[in-house]
């Protein structure tokens, strides 16, 4: 998205669009990135309580919610998730996530 | 226009005329010689003669602080303060004015410490010259009163939107009794006015964040609306004393000009010392000295090409600084009336004298000096350019 000049911002440096923090795809700031393994997961949804954004996608039309994915738009690769995940401690077979080094 | 004659101080002259602008939210912390102006304030509001909620908060930062939240949220809000009491506010003082908020300050001049001194200096209001307020000082009860209730039209004008500092030399001006005329509130009233911002917190229709944080991509863009809400100031307070001169016969323009239409030198000054200068100017007068001055009112946005244009037809200028600005050459008003004149042509003498400080008494001799000193730079001798007033070396 192009920077807008002096001009065309809102005075005050104020923002008038809610939740406009959505469209800040900071994505681009990881190193490490999860991986999801879905057959692991027991949707406990640990990960989205500790993820510090919104990376963590949750199907909630179901009876109940599961986890279904990385937002990778918004994930910076902290981990917090692979390291709060209860199946990591029965090993790498059973892990629902992983953290690896991404290729750029 | 119906106006009453009264005796008042400035503190009280500004408190009513704080009072007839019917602030929504007042928050203020006590600090010699502001402390009056609140306390008439207050009583006016334990009266119910005006409907405004005091917060009474713990220091000058929180009062400003919270001057800044409820102007946010979209209300009409007022605070005074003095020296020290500004220096700790001075985080939010800058606050105040990028988030463009209309609030109206009393600003009752002090020194600034150390050593710790409650008398009347500009050190204070000139320490936040780069803040981005809105300053206009006033050399008597008269002039406090009138800045006071301009204030919020000027601050408040949708193209402005900038906070206004109505700056009175403290127990000079603010603790001396003094004839003014008032207008009466309903007047009063209709002259200012209501606040309709343009955003407000309370605004739950249209919600904003305030305040947020910007990285090395917006900050400076963000800076450049704020530089031109100051350039267009200029004119609306122009236009705002037109209107209240229309009101109240009395007109203020950036600068008063006593004396100054056949003047071949001057004197530039700001606040009450202004009236003991002009007493010396009209003994000088009498001895054939062609000697005038000019009374800044309008010191933030500095009206340079309009100062510059009444004073590059002088053979020697003056101007006295009531503050100093440490390592610079020369005080703020110098610094600023020089950078103005060298726009121009003009290359008179433009000499600084730093006087008044702590509140030094600046006299009729202080100002006898600086005439005869001008006097004779005018007619081509050599002086130093910077140079202290009434201070024993």
């Amino acid at each position: 998205m192009s920077l807008k000049k002096a001009s065309e911002l809102a005075e005050a440096g104020i923002i008038t669009e809610p939740g406009n923090a959505a469209e800040y795809k900071t994505g681009d700031w990881r190193t490490y990135i999860p991986r999801f393994v879905e057959e692991n997961c027991t949707h406990c949804l640990y990960c989205w309580i500790y993820c510090p954004d919104t990376a963590i996608e949750v199907d909630n039309s179901g009876d109940k919610p599961r986890m279904t994915g990385i937002n990778f738009d918004h994930c910076k690769g902290c981990g917090i998730c692979a390291t709060e995940c209860p199946t990591v401690k029965k090993g790498p077979d059973k892990a629902a996530l992983h953290m690896d080094l991404e290729e750029k | 226009m119906e106006q009453q004659l009264v005796a008042l101080t400035g503190n009280e002259a500004v408190a009513y005329a704080f009072k007839q602008a019917r602030p929504h939210v007042a928050s203020a912390f006590p600090i010699t010689p502001q402390t009056e102006m609140m306390h008439k304030f207050a009583e006016f509001v334990a009266n119910g003669e005006v409907d405004t909620e005091m917060i009474l908060v713990e220091s000058e930062h929180s009062a400003m602080s919270a001057a800044v939240g409820a102007s946010a949220a979209g209300s009409r809000v007022i605070t005074a303060t003095s020296s020290a009491g500004f220096a700790l506010m001075w985080e939010i003082v800058y606050i105040a004015a990028s988030l463009r908020l209309p609030i109206c300050m009393a600003l009752v001049n002090r020194a600034l410490s150390g050593n710790i001194n409650i008398h009347n200096d500009h050190s204070d209001s000139m320490g936040g010259r780069d803040a981005g307020w809105i300053h206009l000082h006033s050399e008597n009860a008269q002039e406090a009163y009138d800045n006071g209730v301009m204030s919020f039209r000027i601050s408040e004008h949708p193209d402005v939107q900038l906070p206004t500092m109505v700056c009175y030399d403290g127990f000079i001006i603010s603790h001396t009794a003094d004839s003014l005329y008032m207008l009466d509130d309903a007047d009063a009233a209709t002259f200012v006015g209501e606040r309709t911002p343009k955003y407000a917190l309370l605004d739950v229709e249209n919600p904003i964040t305030v305040g947020p944080l910007d990285l090395t991509d917006y900050y400076f863009e963000h800076k450049v609306s704020q530089m031109e809400a100051e350039q267009r100031a200029l004119p609306i307070i122009d236009q705002v004393s037109a209107e209240y001169g229309e009101l109240t016969g009395r007109r203020y323009e950036h600068f008063e000009s006593y004396k100054m239409d056949d003047a071949e030198c001057c004197i530039v000054i700001l606040g009450s010392s202004a009236g003991t200068t002009k007493a010396m100017i009209d003994e000088y007068r009498e001895k054939g000295i062609k000697v005038g001055l000019m009374k800044i009112r309008t010191f933030r946005p500095f009206p340079n090409e309009l100062i510059a244009d009444a004073l590059s037809g002088m053979k020697a200028i003056a101007v006295l600084d009531k503050s100093a600005s440490f390592g610079g050459f020369g005080g703020p008003v110098f610094t600023e009336v020089r950078s103005a004149l060298y726009q121009t042509g003009c290359r008179a003498p433009v000499h600084n004298w730093i006087y008044g400080l702590g509140g030094r008494d600046y006299d009729l001799h202080q100002a006898a000096h600086v005439i005869e000193s001008i006097d004779k730079i005018a007619r081509g001798e050599e002086m130093e350019t910077i140079n202290l007033l009434g201070v024993r070396l």
